[in-house]
């Protein structure tokens, strides 16, 4: 494996919650308490947990978006929360975030364009002003969008498409990390395995290292080279991709993997079900201990009292990370190998096609944003307005996915 | 537990005279080639087109579909909670145990609600009053529907948190939704459903808004209490993962159509559609590793404007100039199986 491009070392991040007339603090969230871990060049490291489990603050600490309540974070060999101003910046396009929601991200009221290019006034060393709005449209075509749609404004898109948008603009700057927080969570099915393919497409291309948040175990496992588990602000496994779906030894990862459905009736009613009860507890009152002793049906006294560190723990094969004092692989999902099959092109492809670009035959040709229903909506509402230079538009657009990559 | 009365059973209890409906042979739904249309200011939104299906007592039928789909709709208009207008049925039947529920009066068809058909919304935190406790809100389905007094109906709501096992339910019976986690809140939205013991219970994305391990408890419990009742249930759902665990039949919607209809084990090992087939190839797979995803291209169509044809056309790799002209009506393509493709025996054959 290569080196470590980012290392978390005791990440915390507390906030304060205030009460009473005088708005004194009386106690605080503990929202990430004590994370670590390293994030490799080049590869995926999937962060999986349920809400309120800190995965997002997570994100937002590794963005320095929020000033941590103490840890460090070593971006490259460099010191990142010590840096200020100028110097914070100029790290800052080396580390991007692409946004869950791709209808609360962009500014309704700028342009496709000015969003995607914002990053390069920012930033103006990076693209020369005049070779903007080239850059830009290089960008769009990256991902997948129509390059002529640069004048549109994010409505005209669908959620798709949006999130399209939202990942051209973590990837303008050319960074080295994306930070990715629920990227496909807010779209449909059929969208979302367009996007992940587009974003597996561009870390091979560019060679990113991407923080992959998200709560969907499968999409997570698909996605990452590396996995870590998060519950109640701390981390409670962290192993490879294999490791943590097939010896998970922390009873809270076997727990959240047996509750995964499965697109599969024959599996039902054989598959182990490892019920929880209760809800996860309240992060500003987590329990004492280990802090899934209240929910774990393992717990001793020992849990309730020592906090269970996160080292290497037998899995049965090897070792990987674990917070468990009692720590011991259990298969709970019978995992197959399918590297070698291949999907039926006749009813879907493993291209990164515009999700716009209707698929071109015999000539037939519809608009993208003209047949749109955008994600989300249940009655359908319009994208886009009719153009007279749409049909050009869009056999430019069907011509497919010229791999113009652009140079930087 | 002993509160509970077997579907038309022990209806005593609930101080119900019997019900006027009887399923005839177990069949309690029958929805006839409906139609429903949104008049908006950028046209008319077809967002049903002639959907068709049953449903039986003790049944689960998942109805499948991404957004736009229609899924809801469907359900909003057996309901009749659907504002009107903009929405208008043009045509089509919903018949509840032989009424149609659409040409019935208003004051009857609101008697249906609760004691006969039932919904569980997806969002419970919107569909519950912020300003009454939730058990002031369960109990108001016997104090209307049953006519008991302010106590009697807080007991059975008591009793009923305690069936969707909320811990607590005596001292919590007062307390109100916000202070609530999601789960306990979709708990108490399925008490409420369940009240008046209803033969036919509608499910909206029941469990959307939840994480797994608490999505996990919700759909036992719904299962459990089908069961139990021997209730008919529709679960409304994107979700292929939750379908496969509880549902006995699948009818796949695409643009207000069912283009799919079959058992759940043929359409997971054998779709005959190409638009479930791409479905189920686009879906990232817990229990595999090194999955190819492949994804179908395109997006679903507005509904303003549906292409001619087959709807699934412009998306479809397999589509030819009937699909672009003709519109497949879903035919049966096998015993016990319905598809609306021009080429479903070429699907099938995989």
């Amino acid at each position: 494996m290569a080196d470590a491009i980012l290392t978390a070392t005791d990440l915390v991040k507390h906030y304060p919650i205030k009460g009473g007339v005088l708005r004194r603090t009386v106690g605080h969230v503990k929202a990430v308490d004590g994370v670590s871990f390293q994030l490799m060049r080049g590869e995926t490291l999937g962060i999986v947990g349920e809400s309120g489990c800190g995965k997002s603050t997570l994100g937002r600490l590794l963005m320095r978006l929020e000033e941590p309540t103490s840890g460090t974070l070593d971006f490259d060999g460099i010191d990142m929360y010590s840096k200020k101003g100028s110097e914070m910046r100029k790290l800052r396009r080396d580390i991007q975030i692409v946004f869950q929601d791709p209808y609360t991200s962009l500014n309704p009221r700028m342009t496709v364009g000015d969003i995607i290019g914002e990053p390069f006034d920012i930033h103006p060393d990076v693209v020369p002003k005049a070779g903007r709005r080239k850059a830009v449209q290089d960008l769009l075509d990256m991902v997948g969008l129509n390059p002529e749609h640069i004048n549109r404004y994010p409505h005209q898109f669908s959620g798709g498409q949006r999130q399209r948008i939202g990942i051209a603009r973590g990837i303008a700057l050319n960074p080295k990390v994306l930070i990715c927080d629920e990227p496909v969570s807010a779209l449909d099915v059929s969208v979302q395995a367009q996007v992940v393919n587009l974003m597996e497409k561009l870390q091979d291309e560019l060679g990113l290292s991407y923080v992959f948040i998200a709560h969907d175990l499968s999409v997570v496992r698909h996605i990452s080279d590396r996995v870590g588990v998060m519950y109640l602000g701390r981390m409670a496994e962290l192993g490879n991709e294999d490791e943590v779906y097939q010896h998970p030894t922390h009873p809270y990862t076997q727990a959240l993997l047996s509750a995964v459905p499965v697109p599969d009736p024959t599996l039902r009613g054989k598959r182990e079900q490892i019920v929880l009860t209760g809800d996860v507890p309240s992060p500003a009152n987590p329990p004492s201990g280990c802090r899934f002793h209240t929910r774990c049906w393992k717990a001793q006294e020992k849990c309730k009292v020592d906090t269970p560190e996160l080292i290497e723990r037998p899995d049965g094969v090897g070792a990987h990370f674990s917070a468990c004092h009692f720590a011991e692989p259990r298969l709970v999902i019978e995992t197959v190998d399918v590297s070698d099959v291949e999907p039926d092109e006749r009813f879907s492809s493993t291209e990164v096609v515009d999700p716009g670009a209707l698929l071109e035959r015999d000539g037939a040709a519809t608009t993208a944003a003209d047949d749109v229903v955008s994600d989300g909506t249940q009655q359908g509402e319009p994208v886009g307005e009719p153009d007279a230079s749409r049909e050009d538009v869009f056999r430019e657009e069907v011509r497919g996915d010229a791999p113009d990559r652009r140079d930087i | 537990m002993s509160t509970i009365s077997t579907r038309r059973g022990n209806r005593a209890e609930a101080a119900a005279a019997p019900s006027k409906y009887q399923p005839q042979d177990g069949l309690l739904l029958e929805v006839d080639d409906l139609f429903v249309e949104f008049h908006t200011d950028d046209g008319v939104a077809k967002a049903i087109n002639g959907v068709s299906f049953d449903l039986r007592q003790g049944e689960t039928l998942a109805i499948l579909g991404e957004s736009g789909s229609g899924k809801s709709v469907t359900a909003q208009a057996i309901m009749g909670i659907l504002d009107m207008p903009p929405a208008k049925i043009p045509a089509g039947q919903v018949r509840y145990c032989g009424h149609d529920l659409l040409t019935m009066p208003e004051d009857e068809r609101r008697k249906t609600r609760g004691p006969e058909i039932s919904m569980i919304f997806q969002d419970a935190l919107s569909s519950l009053n912020p300003v009454f406790p939730v058990g002031w809100q369960i109990a108001e389905m016997f104090r209307k529907h049953r006519g008991l007094n302010k106590s009697e109906s807080l007991d059975r709501a008591v009793r009923l948190m305690e069936r969707v096992q909320i811990p607590a339910a005596k001292e919590r019976v007062k307390a109100y939704p916000h202070q609530f986690s999601g789960g306990m809140r979709q708990r108490i939205m399925i008490a409420m459903a369940i009240a008046l013991d209803p033969a036919v219970l509608i499910a909206d994305e029941p469990t959307t808004a939840l994480d797994v391990t608490v999505q996990a408890q919700i759909m036992s419990l719904l299962e459990e209490l089908q069961q139990e009742r021997e209730m008919g249930l529709i679960l409304i759902t994107h979700d292929l993962g939750v379908v496969a665990d509880v549902a006995d039949k699948i009818a796949v919607m695409y643009a207000g159509r069912i283009v799919e209809r079959a058992d759940v084990y043929d359409i997971y090992a054998r779709p005959g559609h190409p638009y479930t087939r791409g479905l189920l190839d686009s879906i990232p797979r817990l229990d595999q590793k090194g999955q190819t995803l492949s994804a179908i291209g395109g997006l679903p169509p507005n509904l303003t404007k549906i292409p001619a044809g087959c709807a699934f056309n412009p998306r479809c790799r397999m589509a030819d100039h009937v699909c672009r002209t003709d519109l497949p009506p879903l035919r049966e393509v096998e015993p016990g199986r319905e598809s609306a493709c021009h080429f479903a025996e070429e699907v099938l054959r995989g």
